[in-house]
């Protein structure tokens, strides 16, 4: 299946920093299964009350001004902050919480190195673009809800029927949400390559090999 | 070609680079826990795969266990359900696959990021990766060292590498020496306040300078372990004397191989002339103890400045300052010194080595903490500094003032065991972060040193240390 369109509502998140801690608070990382994050996503600010992971969204008193909780929001795919986006922790979780509600892309003029690695894991496409972007994005955006159209392949955003910014991302990195490619099968295809180096390691850096205290 | 030290240990670990550019980096050390590993063993079961090297890894559990175990306790005696699973999870994917885990019953076990080095497993010019941002720790001992996702964990275990793209080189040279009750943890902090928290985005961070020279082994791994808070996944120290010093007392190496390896270990450090892409200068003698105000780390004053208000930011930052000063209630206060203490916590992979509990012992000896503060927690970063502290006396100091003196582990550095901040408490915290909700749902974190929270237990308030 070829994943190289995104379409959909954007929610706006008008601040610096989201850090992890806010996508997904480490309650929700006792699970240890990789699926069911949804409910959990910027927790702290979707519920007014305290959560476990063995509850619902239904099971939540939600705070009905959270955007996330209003129409028709609740469906969006596309997610446009401002800088920093995910710094914090390494915690895969937060992406998993934000694929697992529904969000195809991030937008935001930076992002936090761990988090933006992790986004190409699952299929989560982060976006960079400038300051001055964003702004005018956030322009758009603001007044009422807008849809925005991505374009993997031409790497770019249409943000109106005749506007639109392309943007920079290594093409590897895009061909793993594309072509849903999985490292550890790509990497296994230089076992060979990597026996060697080690064996190579092993001669000349002896300490580092069946040490043990 | 001149090459800066980070240079020269992508060199040494580069097995080979795509024609994308990614590179296949090969890792010497990879550290587990409970929290972000469940799903990498999943996938390796998944696709029917076993570990590439079985001694590379070690694993503890810490994220989410008790601190007040006592003796006799074990991973089925955890009471809350949900953090069981994992740490019994833990115990089962080690036993699985044949990796050595230092686990809950054991005397060893501690934060990984504190735990690692004081067994021996973190040795100079390694690779060293764990899923956990905080792994650049390591980086102070000339390791390459750096957080991964638990996709990359699945990774590592399969295949020894990393895919990864090389950063950009930064260099930081801290220069002069310290006032009195000034620490490693206000240098780091008054860092992150002047270059933010994306400040080190996509770079490596080399700490140098003279203060870093003079600094102790557990003050670098302070200041290599939040660099991921300026935004560095990878902080770095070069080797010198007194890195060598600490892994002959904490390695098991025999004279001979250590002698060896001290060969090219003394060779990790950059050349005079190396490119870096950024070099800042600090003068650590004007630095004053730093208390963080808001929720973010770069959100850092002076112990006695004011708390800045509209007028002291850009205009696109008054949303982020608005939204700080109300999620910490301080409204009305002006300075740090308003503010009435609640919890205070003494432990995280920042600050809970023998070094910082002594820092904190040294302030409170023969006093008792403030009747505001409803708790007090030490929580040595491992079973070793644990024992050590108690050999010290450091323990009796702690309970004799009011503190309770707790078993290893991350604790309410992030509030995923029992140690929780409840809503609206305040807390003068010895960790890393001061994200919202960070120490517990609606909690308000204020990051300082091991002595400024001891101190800040005395007194109820923010005093100053000198």
């Amino acid at each position: 299946m070829s994943n190289s369109i995104i379409k959909g509502i954007v929610a706006t998140f008008d601040r610096d920093n989201i850090d992890t801690d806010q996508i997904i608070p480490t309650e929700y990382l006792k699970s240890i299964k990789k699926f069911g994050f949804g409910d959990f996503l910027f927790d702290g600010w979707r519920y007014l009350d305290e959560g476990r992971l063995d509850m619902t969204a239904d099971d939540r008193s939600k705070n009905n001004d959270f955007i996330l909780n209003k129409e028709p929001y609740t469906n969006a795919k596309i997610l446009l902050t401002r800088d920093n986006f995910g710094c914090g922790s390494s915690r895969e979780h937060a992406v998993w919480a934000l694929r697992d509600f529904g969000f195809k892309s991030v937008i935001a003029s930076s992002f936090g190195d761990i988090f933006y690695n992790n986004c190409f894991k699952n299929s989560v496409l982060p976006i960079k673009l400038s300051k001055e972007q964003i702004n005018h994005l956030f322009e758009v955006s603001n007044f009422s809800p807008v849809s925005f159209e991505i374009d993997l392949l031409k790497k770019e955003l249409k943000y109106k029927d005749d506007s639109s910014y392309m943007f920079d991302v290594k093409d590897s990195l895009l061909d793993r949400i594309i072509n849903n490619l999985d490292d550890v099968d790509m990497t296994l295809k230089h076992e060979k390559h990597i026996q060697a180096f080690e064996q190579k390691r092993r001669n000349q850096r002896p300490w580092l090999f069946d040490y043990s205290n | 070609m001149p090459a800066t030290l980070y240079d020269k240990l992508w060199d040494e670990h580069l097995v080979q680079t795509e024609d994308t550019n990614e590179s296949l980096i090969y890792i010497d050390r990879h550290y587990l826990h409970e929290v972000t590993s469940p799903q990498a063993f999943e996938g390796l079961r998944h696709k029917n795969l076993r570990p590439w090297r079985l001694d590379a890894n070690v694993a503890t559990p810490d994220h989410n266990v008790p601190t007040d175990r006592g003796d006799a306790f074990n991973a089925e005696s955890i009471k809350d359900q949900v953090a069981k699973i994992q740490v019994v999870e833990l115990d089962k994917n080690c036993n699985n696959f044949g990796i050595h885990q230092f686990d809950i019953t054991s005397n060893k076990q501690g934060i990984v990021h504190v735990m690692g080095p004081e067994l021996g497993y973190t040795l100079p010019g390694m690779t060293i990766v764990c899923g956990d941002s905080h792994t650049s720790t390591h980086g102070a001992f000339g390791c390459l060292a750096m957080g991964i996702g638990t996709s990359e964990v699945e990774h590592v275990l399969a295949t020894q590498c990393l895919k990864i793209t090389k950063l950009k080189n930064m260099q930081i040279n801290f220069n002069g020496s310290l006032q009195k009750g000034v620490t490693s943890k206000d240098i780091v902090l008054h860092l992150i306040k002047l270059i933010g928290t994306a400040g080190g985005t996509g770079h490596a961070i080399e700490f140098s300078g003279s203060y870093i020279k003079s600094a102790s082994m557990e003050s670098r791994m302070t200041i290599c372990n939040m660099a991921i808070e300026a935004g560095a996944k990878v902080g770095l120290v070069e080797v010198d004397a007194i890195t060598l010093d600490y892994v002959k007392k904490h390695s098991n190496l025999s004279d001979l191989i250590f002698s060896q390896a001290c060969e090219y270990w003394e060779t990790l450090k950059s050349d005079s002339d190396a490119n870096f892409d950024q070099t800042i200068n600090i003068d650590v003698s004007k630095i004053k103890p730093q208390v963080t105000w808001g929720t973010s780390p770069e959100m850092t004053i002076d112990f006695d400045a004011e708390i800045p208000s509209q007028e002291d930011v850009d205009e696109s930052n008054h949303e982020n300052l608005l939204l700080a000063k109300a999620y910490m209630g301080l409204d009305g206060s002006k300075s740090l010194q308003d503010l009435s203490f609640d919890k205070i916590f003494i432990g995280s992979c920042t600050n809970s080595r023998i070094e910082d509990l002594r820092d904190a012992a040294s302030a409170i000896e023969g006093k008792k903490i403030s009747k505001d503060i409803t708790e007090a927690i030490v929580v040595p970063g491992s079973g070793m500094v644990k024992a050590q502290a108690e050999d010290e006396g450091l323990d009796k100091i702690f309970i004799e003032a009011g503190f309770l003196w707790r078993d290893p582990g991350c604790s309410m550095c992030l509030g995923m065991n029992p140690d929780q901040l409840k809503p609206y408490e305040r807390c003068a915290s010895t960790s890393n972060r001061n994200f919202e909700g960070r120490q517990g749902n609606l909690g308000r974190t204020h990051l300082m040193s091991p002595l400024m929270a001891a101190l800040t237990a005395i007194n109820g308030k923010i005093t100053d240390p000198s």
